[in-house]
């Protein structure tokens, strides 16, 4: 029975569900934050990268004197010093290696060369000028189509001979891998058949997260204790230290890795680069502590890219718009080193989940990975391990087909989605979907925004020869990487965990093996122990980050947290309850079946006057506990998910666009995400509201061009466009909740769905606008100069 | 070249500094004073990350030498609460969910206060246009123009 009373007790525990107000904005509104380059430490010297101008060139020699006769330098470092340490390679998380400084040759261009320690950033950039490095250069190799021709430049030498770099057989020395999924004869069989099959060709362009703050670290190596203090940019610092354990030999024991207040990841902080590795050796070497904080241009051209999927997706159907099958083939541009984030088994990710939101009876997908001379990457910017890629694909694909059909995108979605009766769904290509209800999201998306006159306007519109489109994105994503039968991270299986421990006086410190960029975690966590434990999330101290206090995570990425993290933080806590309950049995001198729990208490069942509070069996835990029970409160859990988490959203956009100038205008932005359970409504709504930012970013700007040299075009805010309030839409949002029925509080990840979701959504919208006057599919970016060209071609612009 | 010994006031008190005549002002607010709630998120001058107040107005810290701030009157994220208090931009941030990595934050907060100094009663579209040498990655920026919409009823109704 829930009384008032209680119900305010409830209000008062800031749990899950309130928009509770964030317990980090305190020291982030006053300048006291602690990231990276905030760090000073005794003697702490800095590093910076003397990097290669070329993208394909044999290194000659390379010449340190005059650098080193500068006042102030320490050292200069080349792959030379690393070799003895065997650190002049290291490995990636896809099962390649990649060069830490550049050996025999550059693959590409800004590759790390050298790396110049000196006693301030000025003097080691003046250094990193005086390193002469002598090159000759090599042809370069930029577009993937070309990869694998016969007379194609051979990029990797080192591995050239090699049957597999990490994730099966190759047919060329620039081929990485080649993955396939789904059932191949069964899918050809089903496009035979088809009444009607519909392929296109289209790029996923290479983009970049460039967080805000870039990356960098402290390495700080004690001589005397033989101990390593790491504090760097990372999302996943216990991996770090497991893999610095690894390649130092330093027992893992004496290696420490501080993630501390992190400027936003987004996907590029996942991965170790050479900065981490050569502030390290140097820090070892000179027994003093590094500092390497890179610029933005070194962020942009050298750390995890986004994307770069050229793909083919094909849809075969009946005439009134049942869809029979799906069929995907992907080139995917890995650039110089297979340094793709994923789970050792996924060298695509989680790209199979392309069959989308639809009832696909069969399915295949292959996407296959190739070298060219640019920089490493892949997963990154709130991608869930290519499910953008894969949401594009298939999404475009439904639009496609619809225009084919002469049916309105809206219906044949209708048409096709899976049903909320059919979950848990088996997808044609392995996935179990766990709950959805995808018609109920559509319908209230389409009544919001009035999308019958909205078409009617657009015909109109269109008889004016005004351009105004109408996309539409309806997603399901894939998150909470995952179980350990399938995922892993070099080994280590992809659990996640939470260690909480109640003080005598009812406060409580708590950890986990996940960590924040500003998603909120030290909020949202507490929401979530405050209202399993009845303890106000005010008292809930959170934790991430420091591999010497944390328990061992996997850390924050793939949107992993909540159903990883956040199912390990409702266990451990669920097992601090039932031994409050044991103790809360013995205070009252009854039955532990005759106790209820109430909001914050333990009450005896038809007896509600009599009860202990969560502190008051604290406080006891530590000084009177049933006979033979252990003293104290508090627990630890590693969670194993058995499965992801599917949230879903359906998301619509209107665009008009200049016909004279092809400038665009998104008129109208309207986002429901569905994410089960929400624990916070209000950082949930930020977290969306940056994610259709950087789609919004994409689908209309962003780009990372190389030109046939090789060189990296731009690479700066000056041209690499990051939307300021001015250029940014209006975003409204709705929600609608299908809880996760295997995650112990019924919450799905969300942070990734905007992004994922909302590239489709506006690139649809830029197609709708100009397939209706007959064009063809036109690829990302839809900047003005590109649609002005479409608008040109199509004869628009004509008056 | 030789150092320059520099004065001027940060968050209201005198301070000197030996400065490089090449050193930025940010590195030196950073590295020297250790005031490190400005930061710095490029090289082009365009994310706004080291915005601070200087003699009035807003200035991207990252685009000025320290040798030009002799004399000056500066103030820094640091500075903005006084006795204790939060200002106003600095609540709006915190009750209309403005940050989340809170990286931006300080130049944010720095240029709000600025801004509502200029234009007290801005529009959304004033707002847009007032903060657009800000960038955000996190927020998506509606947070921001309603937590600048809060600041400047509060400070109306102060």
């Amino acid at each position: 029975m829930t009384t008032a009373e209680s119900l305010d007790r409830q209000d008062k525990l800031q749990g899950v569900g309130c928009s509770r107000k964030r317990k980090e904005d305190p020291r982030f509104i006053q300048g006291k934050g602690n990231y990276v380059d905030d760090i000073k430490l005794p003697g702490m010297l800095y590093g910076d990268f003397v990097r290669s101008p070329y993208a394909h060139a044999r290194i000659k020699s390379i010449n340190k004197e005059a650098a080193l006769a500068l006042p102030g330098v320490h050292a200069v470092l080349t792959a030379d010093d690393l070799k003895p340490l065997n650190l002049h390679w290291m490995p990636t998380l896809a099962g390649d290696k990649q060069a830490v400084l550049a050996d025999e040759k550059v693959c590409f261009q800004y590759q790390e060369v050298a790396m110049v320690i000196a006693d301030d950033r000025y003097i080691a950039a003046d250094a990193t000028e005086l390193v002469e490095v002598e090159y000759e250069e090599l042809p370069p190799l930029v577009d993937p189509h070309k990869a694998l021709l016969p007379d194609a430049p051979i990029i990797r030498e080192d591995a050239a001979g090699a049957d597999e770099v990490g994730q099966g057989q190759r047919t060329h020395p620039n081929h990485i891998f080649t993955w396939d999924v789904g059932d191949e004869a069964m899918t050809d069989r089903a496009f035979e058949n088809a009444d009607v099959v519909v392929s296109q060709e289209m790029l996923n362009q290479r983009v970049h997260p460039s967080p805000l703050e870039t990356c960098g670290c402290v390495a700080s190596f004690d001589k005397v204790r033989g101990e390593l203090t790491l504090y760097l940019t990372s999302q996943a610092p216990h991996v770090v230290r497991t893999v610095v354990t690894m390649l130092s030999g330093i027992p893992e024991s004496k290696v420490r890795v501080v993630s501390p207040d992190i400027g936003g990841g987004f996907g590029n902080k996942v991965g170790i680069y050479p900065g981490y590795v050569v502030s390290i050796v140097a820090s070892i070497v000179l027994g003093r502590p590094v500092k390497w904080i890179e610029d933005r241009i070194e962020n942009l051209s050298t750390t995890a890219f986004a994307r770069d999927y050229h793909m083919i997706g094909e849809l075969a159907a009946t005439k009134d718009g049942k869809i029979k099958g799906l069929r995907v083939n992907v080139l995917a541009d890995h650039g110089a080193f297979n340094a793709h984030a994923q789970p050792t088994k996924w060298p695509a990710g989680f790209f199979s989940i392309c069959t989308g939101s639809y009832d696909i009876p069969t399915a295949y997908a292959k996407v296959k990975g190739v070298y060219t001379n640019k920089a490493p990457g892949g997963v990154a910017y709130r991608c869930s391990f290519r499910v953008t890629e894969a949401v594009y694909v298939v999404e475009r694909m439904i639009d496609v087909l619809a225009h084919k059909l002469e049916m309105d995108p809206a219906e044949l979605r209708m048409k096709n989605f899976i049903q909320p009766e059919q979950f848990p769904y088996h997808s044609a290509l392995g996935w179990e979907y766990d709950s959805g209800d995808y018609p109920t999201a559509l319908k209230k998306v389409m009544e919001a925004v009035d999308y019958a006159g909205l078409r009617k306007e657009q015909a109109e519109k269109k008889a004016r020869g005004e351009i105004m489109g109408i996309g539409l994105c309806t997603f399901t994503e894939v998150v909470g990487a995952g179980p350990s039968k399938s995922c892993d991270i070099l080994g280590v299986g992809m659990f996640d965990s939470a260690e909480i421990r109640v003080h005598p006086t009812g406060s409580v410190i708590a950890r986990m093996g996940t960590i924040t960029q500003g998603q909120g975690h030290q909020t949202t966590y507490a929401q979530i122990i405050a209202t399993e434990l009845g303890l106000s999330s005010e008292d809930i101290q959170i934790e991430e980050g420091d591999t010497s206090t944390a328990p061992y995570g996997l850390g924050t990425y793939g949107s992993r947290s909540t159903p990883v993290g956040g199912a390990a933080t409702v266990m451990a806590a669920r097992k601090i309850r039932e031994k409050a309950r044991k103790i809360a049995a013995h205070l009252m001198e009854v039955s532990e079946n005759d106790l209820e729990w109430d909001v914050d208490r333990f009450r005896v069942a038809g007896n509600h006057e009599q009860f202990k509070t969560m502190k008051d069996i604290a406080w006891a835990a530590y000084n009177n506990v049933p006979e033979g029970m252990e003293m104290g409160l508090e627990s630890v859990d590693y969670y194993d998910p058995p499965n992801f988490t599917y949230p879903f959203g359906a998301y619509l956009c209107v665009v008009d666009i200049d016909r004279f100038t092809g400038e665009l205008k998104v008129r109208r932005f309207y986002a429901l995400d569905d994410c089960g359970t929400r624990i916070n409504p209000m950082i949930i709504e930020g977290q969306v509201h940056g994610g259709l930012n950087e789609a919004f970013a994409v689908a209309t700007g962003q780009e990372l061009p190389y030109d046939e040299q090789g060189n990296l075009l731009g690479n700066t805010f000056m041209d690499y466009f990051w939307p300021t309030m001015v250029e940014t839409p209006v975003w409204e949002l709705d929600y609608t909740v299908t809880p996760s029925p295997h995650h112990p509080m019924g919450a799905k990840g969300v942070a990734e769905s905007p992004h994922v979701g909302g590239i489709p959504c506006i690139s649809n919208a830029v197609n709708d606008a100009f397939m209706q006057f007959g064009a063809s599919h036109v690829n990302m970016p839809h900047n003005a100069w590109r649609n002005w060209k479409a608008i040109h071609e199509l004869g628009l612009d004509k008056q | 070249m030789a150092k320059q010994h520099i004065t001027f006031t940060l968050n209201g008190q005198a301070v000197e500094a030996l400065v490089h005549p090449r050193e930025l002002l940010i590195h030196v607010l950073r590295e020297q004073l250790m005031q490190t709630g400005a930061h710095i998120g490029c090289e082009t001058s365009h994310c706004g990350a080291c915005t601070i107040d200087i003699d009035n107005e807003s200035v991207k810290a990252c685009t000025m030498l320290a040798v030009q701030a002799d004399g000056a009157d500066i103030l820094s994220v640091e500075g903005l609460a006084a006795n204790g208090e939060l200002h106003a931009v600095q609540q709006a941030f915190v009750d209309e969910h403005g940050l989340q990595c809170g990286f931006c934050t300080p130049g944010m907060l720095l240029r709000a206060y600025r801004f509502l100094k200029e234009n007290p009663t801005p529009t959304e579209e004033d707002i847009r246009w007032g903060m657009s040498g800000n960038l955000c990655r996190c927020t998506g920026y509606q947070n921001i123009i309603k937590a600048v919409q809060t600041a400047s009823r509060t400070l109306q109704a102060e």
